[in-house]
């Protein structure tokens, strides 16, 4: 669910059409069934959510506005804290590291220097399209001391490797199937950007004595940044609201995983096993204020090196 | 595997070769790269082997065998049907759950992309940055910010519960609205359409008739995309849903993986294996079998600057 909103347009923007297009409504006309149901499931569960967020939901006199109370109780809340300061460490570590693996085959793919690399780029890309739930099974599967290959590597060579399920490494378990299920999509997001610089470029720079790193350094990086920055929002978003994978892995690591692991599933279980609407929705706003900000600085950071 | 795939771009213009026999079109092969680059291949590759070599296997095998390798008799075909039939064929029934979500719901997502992104890429019309700036913002909302509230909506419209709950939040796909506008804004030539409207065609037949097949690259990117979105969705339909008869496949696979740890519940590891490997057979069969349009389509639609 994560990962699929271009939250960087504006970097990536097309350029104008060359002749002016005709000022005129009719645009609305084809735009008007997109913004119709955008609003439906968009605008109005935002305007929703701050409402709620606003007001307390009484057993006496129904809803009583109550201003900035909920913010202040959750962000009094050491469980939400421990939940945000999760998703942050997750994000540092596991975003980074999945990015480097896509651009590292992106280049690789794209320098023309790999046996076969066209089974490379579809291959690499296939678990984009195996479901959260698949992968977060299957790595539930192989992560199992009991009857999964960590046990079976325990078997084969007597040794005790430490079960990725434990409270103390599930995160980086996590990190793993969230880094399987996209280091492809982001490859390709970065090998279209790569492929569509002009050949002739590297030429050039061949001639005037670059090597490979200094083509990398010079072109191919300035040239898709717009791509690095894009795939880093989206990398951003799908951190904060990282919910499918630790969901379901909590019926095979219920001591590892609380409901309450990260702030979405903190969201989750406040609206839907606590009938805490106003909480939730409190959560959720301030996830979402979290993320735009973030989201703003990465993109203005990447905006102005291009300067 | 694909000797049908070509580079995304024709890089016409550029010489084949150099005096040395090699360019930047045709570079040195290198051995060290493939082997580096083969090791993430390998990491894509295992939990799909392991998931194909365990879904021939009877649940007893599973437990007592190399995770890796076959073992035992092979169980494949006995697998599938027993997923295909166990609790009165209810895997069937999620099955047709999801086919009718992605039909109605990717369907929908991509036409009112096309509709959309063809509006923004070839009209200027008045408030238009206004509609930009606001898709914009409420795409970096997260998930859960719009899930409980869409819900209790939902809950009030009374559409809890029902296909309409989960197939009308499916119909937004912000991605989908973006490639198809900058898809669109390279693919469909203003003069052209000036043309149509000179001989008199209108906007809906200009659409219809010119600009519709120079989108077709575009349009089967943003339909795998958002088949991709609807067919793997799990978190709308947790919230959205509570009758199992409505439930898509993934809510259904993990019911039954759940069900080994409820009292009494029985242990259906190998039919959750093998309805694992069912639910992904169809989406790699279509990002196979229509690569040379999609990876056309990201190139030409996508990250360009």
């Amino acid at each position: 669910m994560t990962h699929s909103a271009p939250a960087a347009i504006r970097e990536a923007a097309p350029a104008p059409p060359r002749r002016r297009a005709r000022r005129s409504w009719t645009g609305w006309g084809f735009l008007a069934p997109f913004m119709a149901v955008f609003a439906l499931v968009f605008l109005a569960p935002i305007a929703y959510s701050i409402y709620l967020s606003l007001f307390r939901n009484q057993l006496v006199g129904g809803n009583a506005f109550v201003g900035i109370e909920n913010y202040q109780r959750t962000l009094a809340d050491p469980v939400f804290w421990s939940a945000l300061s999760r998703v942050a460490i997750f994000l540092a570590i596991q975003v980074p590291i999945m990015l480097g693996i896509s651009l590292f085959v992106a280049l690789a793919i794209d320098s023309g220097r790999l046996y076969g690399r066209n089974a490379f780029r579809i291959t690499i890309f296939m678990p984009y399209a195996v479901p959260a739930v698949v992968a977060a099974l299957m790595w539930g599967f192989m992560y199992g001391t009991r009857f999964g290959l960590i046990g079976n590597i325990n078997e084969a060579f007597g040794v005790s490797v430490p079960n990725p399920l434990s409270p103390d490494f599930v995160l980086g378990a996590i990190g793993n199937i969230v880094t399987w299920e996209f280091v492809g999509y982001n490859m390709l997001i970065f090998y279209s950007a790569l492929r569509v610089i002009p050949r002739t470029l590297y030429e050039a720079a061949e001639i005037d004595g670059a090597g490979q790193w200094r083509i990398i350094q010079a072109i191919k990086l300035p040239a898709i940044r717009g791509a690095l920055v894009i795939a880093t929002i989206f990398s951003i978003i799908g951190s904060f609201q990282l919910f499918n994978e630790p969901q379901i892995l909590q019926s095979l690591a219920p001591n590892a995983i609380t409901t309450n692991f990260t702030p979405n599933m903190l969201a989750y279980s406040l609206s839907f096993s606590g009938q805490q609407y106003n909480a939730s929705a409190t959560v959720a706003i301030i996830m979402g204020v979290i993320t735009m900000v973030i989201a703003y600085a990465v993109q203005l950071r990447g905006m102005r090196k291009e300067v | 595997m694909a000797t049908a795939l070509r580079p995304a771009r024709p890089t016409a213009g550029t010489p084949r070769r150099t005096g040395r026999g090699y360019s930047v079109d045709r570079p040195r092969r290198s051995p060290l790269l493939t082997v580096l680059t083969g090791i993430v291949l390998i990491y894509s590759l295992v939990p799909l082997v392991w998931l194909f070599v365990n879904s021939t296997k009877t649940q007893e095998s599973l437990f007592n065998s190399f995770g890796l390798w076959f073992s035992g008799e092979f169980a494949l075909w006995d697998n599938i049907a027993t997923t295909l039939t166990y609790d009165g064929g209810v895997f069937v029934r999620w099955l047709g759950n999801t086919l009718l979500y992605v039909v109605v719901g990717a369907g929908g997502a991509t036409l009112l992309a096309i509709l959309g992104g063809y509006a923004l890429a070839k009209f200027t019309f008045p408030g238009k940055r206004a509609v930009f700036a606001v898709v914009i913002g409420a795409v970096a909302v997260p998930g859960t910010a719009l899930a409980v509230p869409t819900f209790l909506m939902f809950s009030q419209m009374g559409i809890t519960n029902t296909p309409w709950s989960v197939i009308i939040p499916s119909l937004i796909s912000p991605f989908g609205l973006y490639l198809m506008w900058t898809f669109a804004a390279e693919a469909i030539p203003t003069e052209l359409m000036e043309a149509a409207r000179v001989d008199g065609a209108s906007e809906w037949r200009t659409f219809w008739q010119i600009s519709l097949p120079l989108l077709a690259p575009g349009i089967v990117t943003v339909l795998l995309f958002t088949m991709v979105a609807t067919w793997n969705n799990y978190f709308l339909p947790l919230i959205m849903l509570r009758d199992p008869d409505w439930y898509p496949l993934t809510l259904g696979l993990n019911a039954w993986n759940a069900q080994a740890a409820t009292a009494g519940g029985e242990a259906i590891f190998h039919l959750v294996i093998t309805a694992s490997l069912l639910t992904i057979l169809p989406l790699i069969a279509a990002f196979l079998l229509l690569q040379r349009y999609w990876q056309s389509g990201l190139a030409a639609g996508s990250v360009k600057e």
